[in-house]
């Protein structure tokens, strides 16, 4: 035993320097950089996004921590552990209430899940914002900062009927995770848009990719066995899109299949560009973000309350193919306005 | 030295008691430096941080990866892993909540028990009788469980309104301190499983079956009869762990606790139980499990991004690791 005390304070000592040096780099953040207990009415805001990793996501931070500086707010960012982390978001809001936040910007990853710990969370004076995804039921939180899901999906699907002209749709659909309600909005919309219902014989096959490349691109392998005769198909996200082409382009199908997304990354809009997709419908992150932190800033200032409801942040469709009768900009204004 | 660690190496028989408390102490000291250390800082960063409501707040976030750790503690004693324990307390959420809605709750926990019981018997087995390794064994269990999951619950979430299940999110003040039923539960269990490891021949068993296998056969201990049963009681700490987990957020949710098993394998390993077997305690991982949890809130509270929560947490278990490797190291020579 005589032995060992000197080598466990060795090891104590480093496991203390480490946790220390964290929190001293940590403490480089700029989020960080006020003092503790800072000077009484500065405006806390935290934002809780599904998943710190996904781009949209980090542009709609980045968007977020501009305005708040803009507004002399801090912000505190937190997130998800990976995409449907409920538990995590819930964590996330239980400390950042005891954080003492004016108001807390949330994408829900369990529209339902989450409402008990938003409930609590205004039931303590704190302004709950949904950014991106509504809650179930939608007035759970103070407002809605997102697309209107379905008429980005109907704009798709618009397109896509414009694009075929007079040949019959033959559609298949690569879907996102079943149950979420942006990927029922977005696929009920196309199919609107487009003119069929979920039973129309048209539709030959669909497919759930969870939004990832890899798992699109074997989806669209599989769906190509059974049903090579497709001319259109309808993508969650410009991810789901890339997969979709890469099997499609293996079939050597490319000339037959147009394909529609959803999203306005700065890499879908270069898809768009080269003719990976054939028109994309972009998203504003970076709105959402702005109008939330503007309607926690007015509540903490006075106590006003932003108007309550779904808030439409607008999409756009972006196609170098504009077709008659479908709203669109070109590759030029997409590349401008895409979000990372 | 030397004589102390063979001692401890062949446990099983002599010298058990005292040799038994060194083994299970030692590496306590670090996770419980560490977990001092972190509390002070954050006392320090944030005034918020050493309130009676954040600690209450702390141990609520840490129910349910705290409870399922107990029985990741039990495997790993074993020189075993689980990495499908996460997996099985969440199809027992979402299996409980199912048949309860026909049977009634407390019938419906029963089912459930049985349930998580007998998945986890299926690696007991799989690792006992026909020797397989416990990691690949519940691999292919923690991936046919998640599948299963889904499909039982048909990908859809199901909100829990039965007081009986949501039973353990419920509140209750001691002294000013509210807590809830889920964090006594964690108590007990830590308790009781903590006082079987320490006091009972069996807890003596895992500890040399895991330690040194041959010496432990050699002593009489009936190594898979032992093993087998630390796996029954994983499942049903797996059903204590989704009952928790419908109290602490009542939505079953077959997307929730997707790291469970990571997240339990990192509070077992910061609490300096030896991933080798044989060495460490379930008081090392209640520290933990409570050190994971103060760094996230912490962080927080003092206005940290999240992500150097994760570095924290990967430089702990790295030192926690390379503390065992020094000790092994010595004991071996």
């Amino acid at each position: 035993m005589k032995f060992q005390r000197p080598r466990q304070w060795t090891l104590a000592i480093a496991a203390a320097a480490a946790l220390v040096s964290v929190s001293a780099c940590a403490d480089t953040d700029p989020g960080a950089s006020e003092a503790p207990g800072g000077a009484e009415g500065d405006v806390k805001i935290g934002l809780v996004t599904k998943t710190d990793s996904n781009p949209f996501f980090v542009k709609m931070r980045e968007a977020a921590q501009s305005a708040t500086d803009e507004h002399g707010a801090e912000l505190i960012a937190l997130a998800g552990a990976f995409d449907g982390d409920n538990e995590g978001q819930v964590a996330a809001i239980e400390n950042l209430v005891s954080q003492g936040v004016d108001g807390i910007m949330i994408t829900p990853n369990s529209s339902s899940g989450i409402l008990a710990a938003i409930e609590s969370a205004r039931e303590q004076g704190v302004l709950v914002v949904a950014l991106d995804t509504a809650t179930d039921p939608e007035d759970a939180v103070d407002a809605t900062f997102a697309t209107d899901n379905f008429a980005a999906g109907v704009a798709q699907g618009a397109w896509v009927k414009a694009a075929l002209g007079d040949t019959e749709p033959q559609l298949l659909m690569l879907d996102g995770t079943p149950g979420g309600t942006v990927d029922t909005f977005r696929h009920d919309g196309f199919l609107e848009g487009i003119g069929l219902t979920e039973d129309s014989p048209q539709v030959l096959g669909m497919e759930s990719t969870n939004g990832d490349q890899t798992k699109a691109q074997t989806a669209m392998e599989n769906l190509l066995q059974r049903a090579p005769q497709a001319n259109a198909l309808y993508t969650i996200n410009e991810p789901a899109a890339a997969g979709g082409h890469a099997a499609i382009v293996a079939a050597g199908l490319q000339d037959q299949i147009v394909i529609g997304s959803i999203d306005g990354s700065c890499t879908g809009v270069e898809n768009v560009k080269k003719g990976v997709i054939g028109a994309t419908v972009m998203q504003f992150p970076t709105k959402m973000a702005e109008q939330g932190v503007e309607a926690i800033v007015a509540f903490a200032k006075d106590g006003t309350k932003p108007k309550g409801g779904f808030n439409d942040t607008g999409s756009v469709l972006i196609t170098d193919n504009p077709a008659e009768g479908v709203e669109s900009e070109d590759t030029a204004w997409g590349a401008e306005n895409c979000w990372g | 030295m030397t004589t102390t660690d063979n001692l401890s190496r062949a446990s099983a028989t002599t010298g058990a008691t005292r040799s038994l408390t060194r083994i299970t102490q030692a590496p306590l000291f670090g996770a419980s430096i560490a977990l001092v250390v972190a509390i002070v800082a954050f006392g320090i960063l944030s005034p918020r941080f050493l309130t009676l409501g954040n600690f209450s707040l702390i141990f609520q976030q840490s129910v349910v990866i705290g409870i399922l750790a107990v029985a990741q503690t039990l495997i790993i004693l074993t020189a075993g892993i689980d990495l499908s324990v996460g997996a099985i307390a969440v199809l027992g959420t979402i299996v409980v909540t199912m048949t309860s809605e026909s049977v009634g709750a407390p019938l419906a926990l029963l089912v459930t028990l049985l349930v998580c019981v007998a998945l986890a018997s299926i690696n007991g087995g799989l690792v006992t009788l026909l020797g397989l390794p416990p990691f690949i064994v519940t691999l292919g269990t923690f991936t046919a469980i998640v599948a299963a999951t889904r499909l039982v619950a048909g990908s859809q979430t199901f909100p829990v309104s039965d007081p009986l299940l949501t039973f353990l999110g419920n509140k209750f003040s001691i002294g000013g301190f509210t807590t809830t039923y889920g964090v006594v539960a964690m108590v007990v269990v830590y308790i009781v499983v903590g006082y079987s490891l320490t006091q009972t021949a069996w807890g003596r068993h895992v500890y040399a079956v895991g330690g040194n296998p041959v010496a432990a056969r050699l002593s009489g201990v009936q190594a898979n009869r032992t093993i087998f049963s630390v796996y029954l009681l994983s499942g049903v700490i797996a059903l204590i762990g989704a009952w928790a987990a419908l109290g602490r957020i009542p939505n079953a949710d077959p997307n929730a606790y997707q790291n469970a098993n990571l997240e339990t394998i990192t509070a077992v390993v910061i609490g300096g139980t030896s991933l080798f077997g044989g060495r460490g305690g379930v008081l090392g991982t209640l520290i933990g499990t409570l050190i994971v949890g103060v760094l996230r809130n912490g962080l927080t509270l003092a206005g940290v991004d999240n992500l150097y929560q994760n570095i924290a947490t990967g430089v702990l278990v790295i030192i926690a690791v390379a503390v065992d490797q020094v000790m092994r190291r010595r004991n071996a020579r």
